[in-house]
């Protein structure tokens, strides 16, 4: 019941998130022809050199999100809004230690290896990944991002 | 301290809604090049771009195209799905509700092309990053391209650090455009546990492909990728625990020398 109350709670920040992204999006994604928006070399940072569009949906500044449970842990994000757009989301507070879950335990097999993630201060030359995702960042940076409102 | 650098072309752009890197690690690598590589994916999301009216995607979706009019490029990625589909149990399907989304597989289609005009070029140690998923050809600098797998709690942050040459490399996952992945045995269920997937393969296409497919059967995922020859797999679930496939740490780096 708990996990279908989530779902649905998770369903709906998800169209908020998409509202508000898709909305921001369309001003940081340059056409998708000829001499699209060049940017500086960092592979992760979807951000274009563009200058402050009309009508710009968000003040410049950092924002803090209110802290917001993940059930693992606290999740606190800062949204980061420059020329009007939203250039950066940081992390602030994120859980570091888990206990290591039964779930997963039971469902592993032999060939598969179970860690904690850990950070990597490495550098490397490009980064794959799948992007911010949990609940409660979308929690954190929707209310981060109410507190942008222009 | 840093290693001396040897001349490198690399260039960003923003296009299909992700940025889109491409890096040629040699000397004399000419920005027409690049300009070739761009203008390929240009054509490819005009051609397959969901969000496009005018795409062709977009045509067959609104019942206005027949199958003898599809282009070759259209008829072809439907032939790959429809593999993939086979291949994956069903879990990787472009259809959903009458309605075609082939982006789970022409992204990594498209890198893959995209290489041979790298290629063509008569280049060989490179990088092409769309969105995450990455080709990746050749050496930097005299050693393995080192690539970085994010944090999905934390974007600004990796949590393992990859060796790789001549391989491909995909994440699946609830993308920040929005969760774009369904489990089409299930297909009203978000996918929540699994944060991301990310997969290594013998190409950007395979990796792509059997990526998206993996994310869709949730923690099943990654004992699938363990079951297909070639692939490796590391998954991040809601816990901040990763379960990886029992060949991935041949390409993990755990000792970084510092350069």
């Amino acid at each position: 019941m708990k996990k279908l109350l989530v779902s649905a709670a998770i369903i709906g920040v998800f169209a908020i998130y998409i509202l508000l992204f898709g909305r921001a999006a369309t001003s940081t994604v340059a056409p998708p022809t000829q001499g699209g928006a060049s940017v500086a070399s960092s592979p992760t940072s979807p951000t274009s050199a563009g200058t402050t569009p009309p009508g710009s949906l968000y003040k410049n500044g950092s924002f803090t999100g209110g802290s917001a449970d993940a059930q693992w842990g606290m999740v606190q994000v800062q949204a980061i809004v420059q020329n009007g757009r939203l250039t950066d989301v940081k992390f602030l507070t994120y859980p570091n230690e888990r206990s290591r879950s039964v779930e997963i335990n039971s469902y592993a097999i032999p060939q598969l290896t179970t860690e904690a993630i850990q950070a990597q201060n490495a550098q490397v030359d490009i980064v794959s990944g799948a992007t911010d995702t949990s609940f409660a960042f979308m929690q954190s940076l929707s209310d981060a991002l109410t507190q942008a409102q222009a | 301290m840093t290693r001396p650098m040897k001349p490198s072309l690399k260039q960003t752009r923003l296009m299909m809604g992700m940025p889109i890197t491409v890096e040629i690690a040699e000397p004399g690598a000419s920005p027409d090049t690049l300009d070739a590589v761009f203008a390929y994916f240009a054509r490819v999301d005009d051609t397959f771009s969901t969000y496009k009216d005018t795409s062709e995607i977009a045509r067959i979706n609104r019942g206005e195209l027949d199958k003898r009019q599809y282009s070759d490029d259209v008829t072809l990625v439907f032939a790959l799905s429809e593999q993939t589909r086979l291949e994956t149990d069903g879990y990787f399907n472009i259809w959903r509700n009458g309605q075609c989304d082939p982006s789970g597989l022409v992204k990594g289609w498209a890198i893959h092309n995209a290489e041979a005009i790298l290629q063509v070029h008569g280049h060989r140690n490179y990088f092409i990053d769309a969105g995450g998923d990455i080709a990746i050809s050749g050496l930097k600098n005299g050693r393995a391209w080192r690539v970085g797998i994010r944090n999905p709690f934390n974007r600004a942050e990796i949590v393992k650090v990859l060796a790789l040459t001549d391989l491909g490399i995909a994440t699946s996952g609830t993308a920040i455009r929005g969760q774009h992945i369904y489990d089409p045995h299930q297909p009203d269920a978000e996918l929540t546990d699994v944060l991301s997937l990310t997969v290594v393969g013998p190409n950007v296409y395979e990796a792509d492909r059997f990526a998206t497919a993996a994310f869709a059967m949730g923690r099943r995922g990654i004992t699938f990728i363990e079951h297909v020859p070639g692939f490796e797999g590391y998954m991040i679930d809601a816990h901040a625990q990763a379960t990886f496939t029992s060949g991935f740490e041949r390409y993990t780096l755990t000792h970084v020398e510092s350069d």
